[in-house]
């Protein structure tokens, strides 16, 4: 045994017990398990005997999670490392989108990069360094994974990376106990939701009230959850085809369709009736940080925060979230009743710079339902993966995440920004966002979007 | 007007001039009391309040961060201007910064050792090789020098940016990517144009005399090197040494892309750039993180600042 | 942790221990030819190392600011796209006031604080003082100044400290980073912030060094304070004013990382080194990004060739 993995060993019981206390004072919902899955000491070795063993083999595993995050992305796989001999070396990295490019270029790639974009993804895959995986891989995409999922991780037909993570988008955060006061109910349809928001801000009973309260703020991405409006719009009201038409390119920002997304959305948002309780005007949409915006529901001063399932990590200790809560979602509504849900969503994708027999075990153990069901007990995050059993899932919008990603009925499509090519995807499409809200006229920034489409 | 006493109005880049202070000044200390008189007269009592007021508005950001630092989580919604009003300071964001917000990402105490380790020799190294290059451009003549000197100080408007990759690329061709020896390195090659074009002016007005009688001596270059320029230079070599060490401790760049970011070798920019990415949920945090950051610069300029400043005012204290 | 240290102790040891050898050697080299090796072993360490890491990597900038983003040659047309995109022109334009403001404001700023603050009572705090940016980090700026600015609307408290000083004083508050073109002007305050310090602490130095009996026969001849400082102090302290505005230049051509922190380009703020960056690192456009690159050359070269005509000049002088 290597000096590093004896190291390990007398290291282990300390980490969890430290991130089990992290886990109870980091996680918001306050819902943490004491049986925080992969932190049993006493593993059972027999899950992980396909994997195979290895002599202190390194693998290098790089992404953008850092934090409480990567803490229980750790501890998802640190069973797997006891019972291998495998040590993963995690890398998280704020500035990963750039720093991927950098390495790749520079020939010092991590042997796994957790990607969270299908559009990094496949610029990854162009440049040809991006490793085939193995045959057990694939497998598992295929045994666990909806086609769409494998085809975001494929290009021209060929497979290469499978899915991680996956989150829902296009959630509507409410306090149920306000609606109550208000005498108000989630809506069933679009219009639904457009008389609701109407007849809330006919109440003015404080200055800072409005029915909505929206940030856009996040560093160098900011616009990215303006850009989810627009996607949840499109797929509502033009359907799938539209909106893949619309990714590819095929249908321009600049046409009918994608402009009555941006036409509906303004209706709500760039109207200083409606917006952005407990900020102001509607141009602090772009100074709130999207971490901060739906708080004000906390705080009474709107009652609508549009923002996806991962929001739940954002509320304070202390608050109860679930249906009698004092916060809840319900499902950004279809045009019209029973439609059955269509979705916006996102997730990871692991791609591997490496062949080594180590890599390929992790790569394959991170794309079994194992590990999927390993992760989510931790908490936070949930997966597209068919194995999961739903009631791992750490919170009960996590749960209802978790039944709209398994439901045949449900039409879902990845988050449109994350596919496109990234000169728009994350970029002009992010700032057209920014200069719309700042008041440039809808014509302007959908011409603008298109001219840098590469 | 006849006080036009310095007709010589070709600008020369008297760098020397700048770090030592040396080149006009030599004669002034003698002339003690009465120069200070008339000085004195030129500085009037509104310049200095006004001096004072810049220097209260230069402070007021860093020192509001500070304030900031200290304040309770719930009171992040409210200026820092206000502690004043509701005496509230703890020590808990420090606590929490540098206790780590998370194991995966280490405490900031380990970057922070990351920083020195790669700080020190990211100085001494691009010195000590800046100024044998300076000493060979100022005072070994050889064909083609001046072209050579033109040319490294050209190197200056290189953009860092394009030089990482293929730099990159020849680390890892040599094997040495993301450890401390790369980046060390990196570091010595982005200091060496500014650091040589700088010694090199104050290298070139050692006076000649000294030289050359030591090699009449006997003595050879590397001796004096050893005997003369180093201990003659040593007022520039503080100010250079200070300023580099403050480049590359406050670097985030070269770091990121040369470390490959991994908590092992990143400096304490990377950790702090990585807070700021989340800013959300770490705006609490933040003050106390950036402060941690700036601590240690603003303690060496304060330490060195009597030789930084001796190392600019060689000359006219010297006489 | 004292592994690390004792990494670099080694690494020092070992660095101090090649040095020594090889001018050892130089001195022992046999004696014909000995000055050319001994100026080879001198000038080699530094040459060698920037021919790897600058000299290399600009040719082959130059290079691929010809070739698209699958490396085929494409002549001008990734300069075309710079004169023709919108995004870039204004960060060109921007690029540009930043370039005049950044050494102007620094450069007067730190002169008339060395020339106020000459001789006065706390002369070393209030120089620390203002010198202090200096030794923070760009990415510690921002976050700083995020904070100086931060916006509420009307009617809710104030975070930031301006825009509470605009409601003390019964105005509105504003967003500051938000509004082009006026948040390039609240951008370019931060690097004047931290370079003020360096005019200062340069010119400072440089106009002690004035002989005092210039100064004396000034003020014998019936000058007054301004006229002393046009007809004495400014002549003297030329040499300094252009090595401090060459590198406050050169300085403010490469900054991104304040823009990235503060506001990521939007709203107009973008400048080109941080187009640059996005375009090679983010968006994997090797041409453009290269291209960028070349602008910024392009724009550096006239104060590089004016700078080595003075350094000519000097030669000649000696």
């Amino acid at each position: 045994m290597t000096h590093s993995a004896k190291h390990r060993r007398w290291l282990l019981p300390i980490a969890f017990m430290s991130a089990t206390g992290l886990l109870l004072a980091g996680c918001s919902n306050g819902s943490s398990d004491s049986e925080t899955g992969g932190g049993d000491a006493a593993a059972d070795c027999a899950d992980y005997e396909q994997y195979g063993t290895f002599d202190g083999d390194e693998v290098e595993v790089y992404a953008t999670i850092v934090d409480v995050e990567a803490d229980q992305l750790q501890q998802s796989w640190a069973d797997f490392e006891d019972c291998t001999g495998i040590t993963v070396k995690y890398n998280g990295d704020q500035e990963f989108e750039t720093q991927i490019n950098v390495r790749v270029e520079g020939g010092s790639p991590p042997d796994l990069a957790i990607i969270p974009q299908p559009g990094l993804l496949q610029r990854m895959i162009d440049t040809g360094k991006v490793v085939d995986p193995p045959q057990s891989v694939e497998d598992n995409v295929d045994k666990w994974w909806s086609e769409s999922w494998k085809t975001y991780g494929s290009k021209d037909g060929k497979f290469y990376a499978a899915p991680l993570m996956a989150s829902v988008k296009g959630w509507v955060w409410y306090s149920p106990a306000d609606f109550t006061d208000r005498g108000v109910e989630p809506p069933k349809t679009l219009d639904e939701l457009n008389s609701l928001t109407a007849e809330l801000a006919k109440d003015n009973s404080s200055d800072t009230y409005r029915p909505w309260c929206v940030g856009f703020e996040s560093g160098t991405a900011t616009g990215w959850p303006g850009t989810d409006w627009i996607e949840d719009y499109v797929l509502r009201q033009q359907g799938p085809e539209v909106y893949d038409k619309w990714v590819a390119g095929e249908v321009k920002f600049d046409s009918d369709e994608i402009r009555q997304a941006f036409d509906s959305v303004g209706e709500i948002i760039l109207d200083p009736v409606n917006v952005n309780g407990g900020f102001g005007d509607v141009k602090t949409i772009n100074s709130t940080t999207f971490q901060d915006a739906g708080l004000a529901i906390l705080d009474g001063n709107c009652s609508l925060h549009h923002q996806a399932s991962f929001y739940e990590a954002q509320w304070p200790e202390g608050t109860k979230v679930a249906e009698d809560g004092d916060v809840w979602a319900f499902l950004l509504p279809n045009e019209e009743e029973g439609q059955g849900d269509a979705v916006t969503g996102g997730g990871e994708f692991v791609a591997a710079f490496s062949d080594s027999k180590a890599t390929q075990a992790l790569q394959t153990y991170l794309s079994s339902d194992l590990w999927a069901n390993n992760r989510v007990k931790l908490g936070g995050v949930i997966s597209a993966n068919k194995g999961l059993d739903p009631n791992n899932a750490q919170s009960p919008i996590g749960k209802e995440a978790v039944r709209i990603l398994q439901d045949d009925k449900t039409t879902f499509r990845f988050d449109a920004s994350d596919l496109m090519p990234a000169a728009v995807g994350s970029a002009s499409f992010w700032t057209g966002i920014v200069d719309w809200v700042n008041g440039e006229s809808t014509d302007k920034v959908l011409q603008g979007i298109d001219a840098t489409w590469p | 007007m006849s006080t036009q006493i310095n007709p010589d109005a070709s600008p020369s880049l008297d760098t020397s001039a700048i770090l030592t202070g040396k080149a006009r000044g030599r004669h002034n200390a003698s002339a003690g009391g009465q120069a200070d008189r008339v000085k004195r007269r030129l500085t009037s009592r509104w310049a200095t309040v006004a001096a004072i007021m810049i220097a209260f508005l230069w402070t007021i950001p860093t020192f509001g961060l500070f304030v900031a630092s200290f304040r309770p989580q719930e009171n992040k919604r409210q200026g820092w201007w206000t502690i004043f009003l509701d005496w509230f300071p703890t020590m808990e964001n420090y606590g929490k910064v540098l206790g780590g917000t998370s194991i995966s990402n280490d405490n900031l105490a380990s970057y922070f050792i990351n920083s020195f380790v790669i700080t020190i020799p990211g100085t001494i190294f691009p010195l000590l090789l800046a100024l044998m290059a300076a000493y060979a451009f100022a005072w070994i003549p050889f064909r083609g020098r001046g072209i050579l000197f033109v040319l490294v100080f050209a190197l200056q408007i290189v953009p860092l940016q394009m030089a990482l990759i293929p730099l990159l690329q020849f680390f890892n061709g040599v094997d040495i990517g993301g450890t401390y020896l790369a980046v060390w390195i990196a570091h010595t090659i982005f200091g060496l144009p500014l650091a040589i074009f700088l010694l090199h002016n104050f290298v070139s007005e050692i006076p000649g005399e000294l030289v050359e009688a030591a090699r009449v001596d006997g003595a050879s270059q590397t001796q004096i090197f050893f005997r003369i320029i180093i201990p003659l230079s040593l007022p520039a070599i503080a100010s250079i040494a200070i300023f580099q060490f403050l480049w590359v401790w406050n670097d985030l760049l070269v770091a990121l892309v040369f470390s490959g970011g991994s908590a092992d070798v990143a400096p304490l920019t990377a950790k702090l750039a990585n807070m700021a990415g989340n800013f959300g949920r770490n705006e609490h945090l933040l003050p106390a993180g950036a402060f941690i950051s700036i601590i240690v610069p603003l303690i060496v300029f304060f330490a060195l600042q009597r030789y930084f400043v001796r190392g600019l005012l060689a000359g006219s204290t010297k006489g | 942790m004292w592994q690390k240290f004792g990494v670099m102790f080694a690494g020092l040891l070992i660095f101090l221990a090649v040095i020594g050898l090889i001018l050892f050697l130089a001195d022992h080299a046999p004696k014909r030819g000995r000055d050319y090796v001994q100026m080879f072993v001198f000038v080699a360490p530094a040459l060698i190392l920037l021919g790897v890491g600058l000299i290399y990597p600009a040719i082959r900038t130059m290079m691929q600011s010809f070739t698209n983003a699958q490396g085929d040659f494409i002549g001008l047309e990734n300069f075309v796209w710079i004169f023709t995109d919108s995004g870039s022109l204004i960060s060109l334009r921007n690029t540009v006031v930043w370039v005049i403001l950044v050494p102007l404001l620094s450069t007067v700023f730190g002169l008339a604080y060395a020339v106020f603050i000459d001789k006065s009572r706390g002369e070393k705090v209030l120089k620390s003082l203002v010198f202090m940016p200096m030794a923070i980090s760009f990415v510690g700026a921002g976050i700083i100044w995020s904070f100086m600015y931060a916006y509420r609307s009307k009617g809710f408290e104030q975070t930031g400290l301006l825009n509470q000083l605009l409601v003390w004083s019964g105005l509105e508050p504003i967003q500051f980073l938000n509004s082009a073109p006026l948040n390039t002007f609240f951008l370019i305050v931060v690097l004047v912030w931290i370079q003020t310090g360096f005019a200062m602490v340069v010119l400072s130095a440089s106009i002690k060094a004035i002989p005092v009996e210039q100064v004396e026969a000034a003020v014998l001849d019936g000058a007054n304070g301004w006229q002393v400082f046009t007809n004495v102090t400014l002549p003297s302290i030329r040499g300094s004013l252009v090595v401090v505005v060459t590198t406050i230049t050169i300085a403010t051509l490469k900054v991104f990382d304040i823009v990235k922190t503060m506001t990521s380009g939007n709203n107009d703020t973008s400048v080109v080194a941080l187009d640059m960056y996005n375009q090679a690192f983010r968006f994997n456009e090797w041409g453009h990004g290269a291209a960028l690159a070349v602008v910024i050359f392009v724009l550096v070269l006239p104060i590089v060739i004016y700078n080595v005509r003075v350094l000519r000049k000097q030669r000649e002088i000696r």
